[in-house]
C-alpha cells in the first residue's frame, strides 16, 4: 500500500477525509447538476418565448 | 399607542387563547421533566433553572404567529401602517402587549413551578428577576420574527426555527443567572448582561421588525 | 469602471464566464495539491500523531464556515441598500456553501476530537458556537424557501441575516462565558508563530487557498444559476400575463 503509515490513527484520519470529500463532493455535484437544469429550462423557455413571438 | 395596547390587550383576553394556554403549556413541560428524567430531587434541583427557562422560553413561542396574524388577515395591519402612529411603535406596542399576556403570567408562574423542581431555597427571587428581565426580549425577538413570517400561510414551524436561535444569548445568561447565584458565586455579569440584550432588544428590534413588516405589506 | 457594474446580471454572466473557470481548475489543483501534501508528507505530530493532518481540511472549513456568513452579511447590506439583485442571490447561493464547510468543520473536528480528548462532542465554546451557526445557517435558508416572491424573499432573508449576525455574535460571547473549553486558540495567526510548524502551516495555507478558491467557484457557479432560474421564473409570468 502507498498510504502513509498512519499509527493507531488509521481510521479517525481517513475517517476525517472521506467525510469532508464526500460532503465536498455532494455539494458540488448537487451545485453542478441544478445548473445545468436550470441553464437547460432556461433555454427551453426562451426557446419557446422565440417561436411564441 | 395606549389606545392599540388596549386593544390588543383586550383581544387576547377575549379570545382567552393565548394567554392560559402558555401558562399550560408551561406546566405540562415541567411537569414532563420529572417524568422523563426520574423524580430524584437532588438531581431536579441542579437543572431547575435551566428547565424553568426553556419551558418559559418554549410556552413564549407558542403565541408568537398571533401577534401580527390576526390583524394581517383583516386588514387591519395595513391601516395601522398607515396611521399616523410610526409602524416601530405599533411593533413595540405588539411586543407589550405579548409581553403583557404571556412573558409576565409566566414570570409569575414561574416561582410557583419552582417547587415542583425542588428548586433551592436561594434560587427563587433569582429565578423571578432573572425571568422579570429576560421575558420582554423573548418577545421582542419573537415579535421580530412574528413580522418577517406574517405572510406566510405556514409559517408557525418556519417561525420557531427563525426565533430559537435568536433566543440562544437570553437564555444562556437568564438561566446563569439564577444557576451562578445557587452555586455561590456572583451573578453580577450575567444579570447585567441579561439587561442589557434586553434593553438592546426594545431600543433595536422595533426598526428591524417594522422594515420586515413594510417588505410584508408591500 | 466601478465594481458596480458587475452588479448588473449581464456583465456579471460575462465576467463569470470567464472567471469560474478558473477559480474552480485553482481550487481543484490547489485542493488537490495541499490536501496531498497534507496527507502524503508531512510528518506525525509527537503530541497528536497522525491526527495532525486532519488539520488540513479542518482549519479551512472552519474559516469559510465563519468567513461565508460574513460574506452573506455584506451582500445582504448591499441588496438592501443599493438595490442589486445579483447580490441578493449570492447570499442565497453562498448559504448552502457554508452549511456544508460547518458541517466539515464539526464532523472533522469531532472525529479528531475523539483521539485527543478522548470525547467527540464537548460544550466546549468553540464547538458549541460552530453549532449555533449551522442553526442560523438552516433558519435563514429554511426562509429562503419559504417565500415565493424573490423580492420579497431576498429583503427578509437579508434582514433576517443583520439581526441575526448580531445574535450569533452575541451568542458566541455568552457560550463563551458560559463554558470556558477544551479547544485550543486559533491555530494560524500574524503575529503568533509559535502555533503551527511550518512543516505543517506550508501545506495547510495551501489548502486554505485552495478552499477559499472551491468557495468563489461554487458562489459564482450557484449565484448564475440563481440569476438564469430569476429569468427563467420572471419570463414563465410573462407568459402567463400573456395568456391570460
Amino acid at each position: 500500500m502507498f498510504l502513509p503509515d498512519l499509527g493507531k490513527y488509521t481510521v479517525p484520519v481517513l475517517g476525517a477525509y472521506a467525510v469532508a470529500l464526500l460532503l465536498i463532493l455532494i455539494l458540488t455535484v448537487q451545485s453542478l447538476i441544478r445548473a445545468a437544469r436550470i441553464k437547460r429550462d432556461l433555454a427551453e423557455t426562451e426557446e419557446r418565448r422565440k417561436h411564441h413571438d | 399607542m395606549i389606545a392599540l395596547l388596549r386593544r390588543d390587550l383586550a383581544l387576547a383576553l377575549r379570545s382567552g387563547g393565548g394567554f392560559g394556554l402558555s401558562l399550560a403549556f408551561f406546566l405540562i413541560v415541567v411537569m414532563f421533566v420529572p417524568f422523563g428524567i426520574g423524580p430524584n430531587s437532588a438531581t431536579l434541583a441542579t437543572i431547575a433553572p435551566g428547565i424553568l427557562w426553556i419551558g418559559a422560553l418554549l410556552a413564549c413561542l407558542l403565541s408568537l404567529d398571533r401577534i401580527f396574524q390576526l390583524d394581517y388577515e383583516d386588514g387591519s395591519l395595513d391601516l395601522l401602517a398607515t396611521a399616523p402612529l410610526p409602524l416601530e411603535g405599533v411593533v413595540a406596542m405588539k411586543a407589550l402587549a405579548h409581553w403583557l399576556t404571556t412573558g409576565l403570567p409566566l414570570t409569575l408562574a414561574a416561582p410557583l413551578l419552582g417547587f415542583l423542581l425542588n428548586l433551592p431555597a436561594g434560587g427563587y427571587f433569582w429565578m423571578f428577576l432573572s425571568l422579570l428581565v429576560g421575558t420582554p426580549a423573548l418577545s421582542f425577538l419573537g415579535t421580530f420574527g412574528a413580522a418577517i413570517t406574517v405572510g406566510l400561510k405556514r409559517g408557525g414551524l418556519l417561525l420557531s426555527l427563525l426565533v430559537l436561535p435568536l433566543y440562544i444569548p437570553t437564555l444562556i445568561f437568564g438561566a446563569q443567572s439564577v444557576t451562578l447565584h445557587l452555586q455561590q458565586l456572583s451573578n453580577a455579569t450575567a444579570f447585567s448582561v441579561l439587561a442589557a440584550i434586553s434593553l438592546f432588544t426594545f431600543a433595536l428590534i422595533p426598526f428591524a421588525a417594522a422594515r420586515a413588516l413594510r417588505v410584508n405589506l408591500r | 469602471m466601478s465594481l458596480w457594474e458587475y452588479a448588473n446580471p449581464r456583465r456579471f454572466m460575462r465576467l463569470t464566464d470567464i472567471v469560474l473557470p478558473w477559480s474552480a481548475g485553482g481550487a481543484a489543483l490547489l485542493m488537490t495539491v495541499g490536501l496531498i501534501w497534507g496527507f502524503f508528507f508531512t510528518p506525525d505530530d509527537y503530541e497528536q500523531g497522525s491526527t495532525v493532518k486532519i488539520i488540513f481540511i479542518h482549519v479551512p472549513a472552519a474559516m469559510l464556515a465563519i468567513n461565508t456568513w460574513f460574506m452573506m452579511l455584506v451582500t445582504s447590506l448591499v441588496w438592501l441598500i443599493r438595490r442589486h439583485h445579483v447580490s441578493a442571490l449570492a447570499a442565497k447561493a453562498a448559504a448552502p456553501v457554508g452549511v456544508t464547510m460547518t458541517l466539515i468543520a464539526l464532523f472533522t473536528g469531532a472525529i479528531w476530537g475523539e483521539p485527543m480528548w478522548g470525547t467527540y462532542w464537548a460544550w466546549d465554546p468553540r464547538l458549541t458556537s460552530f453549532m449555533i451557526l449551522f442553526v442560523f445557517y438552516l433558519g435563514y435558508i429554511a426562509l429562503w424557501a419559504a417565500i415565493e416572491d424573490p423580492d420579497t424573499a431576498a429583503d427578509l432573508t437579508s434582514i433576517l441575516c443583520i439581526v441575526g449576525s448580531v445574535f450569533a455574535f452575541l451568542s458566541r460571547y455568552a457560550v463563551m462565558f458560559w463554558n470556558q473549553g477544551l479547544h485550543q486558540g486559533a491555530s494560524l495567526s500574524l503575529d503568533k508563530a509559535q502555533h503551527v510548524a511550518d512543516v505543517f502551516s506550508n501545506p495547510l495555507y495551501v489548502s486554505i487557498a485552495g478552499f477559499i478558491l472551491f468557495f468563489i467557484a461554487m458562489v459564482l457557479l450557484r449565484t448564475r444559476t440563481e440569476i438564469r432560474a430569476r429569468r427563467m421564473s420572471a419570463l414563465i409570468a410573462r407568459e402567463r400575463q400573456e395568456a391570460a
